[in-house]
């Protein structure tokens, strides 16, 4: 048994799948990269599943294998929908981390603590709708077909470079104070929840 | 502020008394500007980042001191799709990820639901599978070849590299109907067992092959143009691919030997002999080297598989997972019930999960399949080998003239319907 894991399980097609209490899966991940004997040095994939049933916590799943050892691993985080959806990231650990928990953090609204630039990824950075993988999400969108042409024909082109990018061409200072602030607010995470309308 | 003078030799209004024109020094001031940085944006519509990318860079002078990506241009929910469609409605999906090698994708995904479910394939089936990726693995890395090639400015080797995919692909339009979106696998055999005429067309592709390798190998590979444009460009060592999650030919070219047919064989590969090309300095030569190699290698096996190839049925002996034939559903009771139940429940998987990569030309393609007991998975993962394989250009880019970015860019073989899913 791993030290730190809340129980283990094997997986249909034979992997282990070790359950770990978020607070300590960066130690935990430590522990698998660094001792001698376990050398999971390589993160083959991070993503997370939410179950149709409501009652399932959501889970966020990291897949590492030992490119020494030839050996796989799962490791599991539950988190609770009452929770606040956060873990910490393991981008110290490994750098391929840095796009798959953007990812997840556009997909199903997990934050990574630690994550240097937790941003939209395959999303744009002022999407409203919410994370498009949530169970809650309805297949369509949750806007209409009629209210997201309107939003995509009324974007700003100037919306697509991200405030720092823009400070490099010191372009930034000559935009208006108001598409300033709209691009200040969008970029970084902060992305306005939908309204409330019960799927 | 630096100032030079600039002299200026004015035309007939300004001449002096003696018919001699006036110089006039003149003082302007020039902008320091050397620590100025520009932005340039390249794509998402521009032929050099191979879809639909589009990469903000900074530069100083021509040097890339940052390169930020932007994706999901080509963003499609396949996953979220998949969540709403039987195991045989997803195989189409899985067409259109990866739409420069659909076959080996297809595979990919019916071998996740099969793990998933406990099927075990049939003989034939396998070594068509097996024929299936290696076709496809050759295709992505002509094309590859082609685009990178026509890049860096070298035209001839494209026609060459893309007359041999054609030829490929008139296979694949033999056996499935369909050149692209070939929707070859079922979850448990195949869409259909290859046509007659189909193993002697591949043979006589697998003979004359390695021609074209061979002449590609002489153009290019000590060709004084394409190594100064490629070698100790984009250069990544082993430790850093292997912190960076790389994978596929990027992985092995900074000389790590991991492949996922031989250190974790699926389909029977572990019973083909075939090598595993490593590299040396992980630039973008060695990817070069990798793929080249990497087709002879799949020649190797495509003509073992062809000489294997056994006799048999192409589908699983189970009527709960295959439909039976139109012919016996419109005559036989029993028939048409399970042909009902699979059109209109799905062929329903145990609860569970289900992880399978597979060694796609352009790295790891893992699926990863959870089923909570419905005809329809509760989360289908696509494990994208060239968005992580993208992840790593704004490390590579570092430092490298902006042309270079371009050489470094098509190195990683993304293909943005994998990307952005």
């Amino acid at each position: 048994m791993i030290p730190g894991a809340l129980r283990e399980a094997v997986a249909r097609d034979g992997e282990t799948i070790v359950y770990v209490p978020r607070e300590r899966l960066l130690e935990v991940m430590t522990w698998l990269k660094e001792t001698p004997g376990q050398e999971f040095d390589y993160l083959v994939d991070v993503t997370a599943v939410e179950y149709r049933d409501r009652e399932r916590p959501l889970e966020v799943v990291y897949f590492l294998r030992s490119l020494k050892r030839r050996a796989d691993i799962r490791v599991k985080v539950e988190l609770q929908a009452s929770e606040e959806l956060s873990v910490d990231s393991v981008w110290g650990l490994w750098r391929g981390a840095d796009w798959l928990e953007r990812e997840v953090f556009d997909m199903f609204g997990v934050t990574f603590r630690g994550h240097p630039d937790l941003r939209r990824i395959l999303m744009w950075e002022t999407y409203a709708e919410g994370y498009p993988l949530r169970k809650s999400f309805p297949l369509r969108g949750r806007f209409s077909r009629a209210e997201q042409v309107r939003q995509a024909l009324n974007a700003n082109p100037e919306a697509h470079y991200s405030l720092e990018e823009l400070s490099i061409a010191d372009a930034a200072g000559d935009l208006p104070d108001e598409m300033r602030d709209r691009l200040r607010r969008g970029e970084r995470g902060v992305i306005p929840e939908p309204p409330s309308s019960s799927p | 502020m630096s100032k030079r003078t600039v002299e200026l030799a004015l035309a007939t209004p300004g001449v002096d008394g003696h018919g001699h024109p006036i110089r006039v020094p003149l003082t302007t001031e020039q902008p320091d500007l050397r620590d100025e940085h520009m932005l340039v944006n390249i794509g998402p519509q521009h032929p050099a980042t191979h879809g639909v990318l589009r990469l903000v860079v900074e530069l100083d002078g021509e040097t890339v001191l940052r390169c930020i990506p932007h994706i999901g241009y080509l963003h499609s929910g396949f996953e979220k799709l998949g969540e709403y469609r039987h195991y045989n409605q997803i195989i189409p999906l899985t067409d259109r990820t990866d739409y420069l090698s659909p076959m080996a994708n297809n595979v990919g995904f019916a071998l996740a639901a099969e793990k998933l479910m406990g099927i075990e394939i049939t003989p034939r089936c396998t070594v068509l599978r097996v024929i299936a990726c290696e076709m496809s693995r050759i295709i992505s890395h002509m094309v590859w070849l082609g685009t990178t090639s026509i890049d860096l400015g070298a035209f001839t080797p494209f026609l060459w590299a893309f007359q041999e995919r054609e030829r490929i692909y008139d296979l694949q339009e033999m056996w499935t109907g369909a050149r692209l979106t070939t929707s070859v696998t079922r979850v448990g055999g195949l869409m259909a067992d290859i046509p007659d005429r189909f193993v002697e067309k591949l043979r006589e592709f697998t003979q004359t092959f390695p021609k074209t390798l061979g002449e590609i190998d002489r153009v290019l590979t000590r060709n004084a143009v394409w190594v100064g444009r490629t070698q100790n460009v984009g250069a990544l060592t082993a430790a850093q691919a292997i912190n960076y999650s790389l994978s596929g030919p990027m992985l092995r070219a900074s000389g790590v030997a991991y492949d996922v047919r031989r250190d974790k064989p699926y389909l029977g590969y572990e019973t083909y002999d075939f090598d595993v090309p490593v590299g040396e300095h992980g630039d973008v030569y060695d990817r070069y080297l990798v793929r080249l190699e990497e087709c002879h290698q799949s020649n190797r096996i495509l003509q073992q598989a062809v000489d294997r190839l056994p006799e048999g049925p192409i589908n699983v002996d189970d009527p709960r997972v295959i439909l039976p034939s139109k012919t016996r559903a419109m005559s036989d009771m029993e028939a048409m019930i399970f042909h009902f139940k699979q059109v209109m429940e799905g062929v329903k998987a145990p609860v569970g999960e289900a992880y399978v990569g597979i060694e796609n030309p352009k790295g790891e393609l893992g699926n990863y399949v959870v089923s909570d007991g419905t005809a329809k998975p509760v989360r289908w993962r696509i494990r994208p080998p060239s968005f992580i394989n993208l992840s790593a250009l704004p490390k590579m880019a570092e430092g490298h003239l902006l042309s270079d970015l371009i050489a470094i860019n098509a190195s990683v073989d993304i293909v943005m319907g994998e990307v952005d899913r």
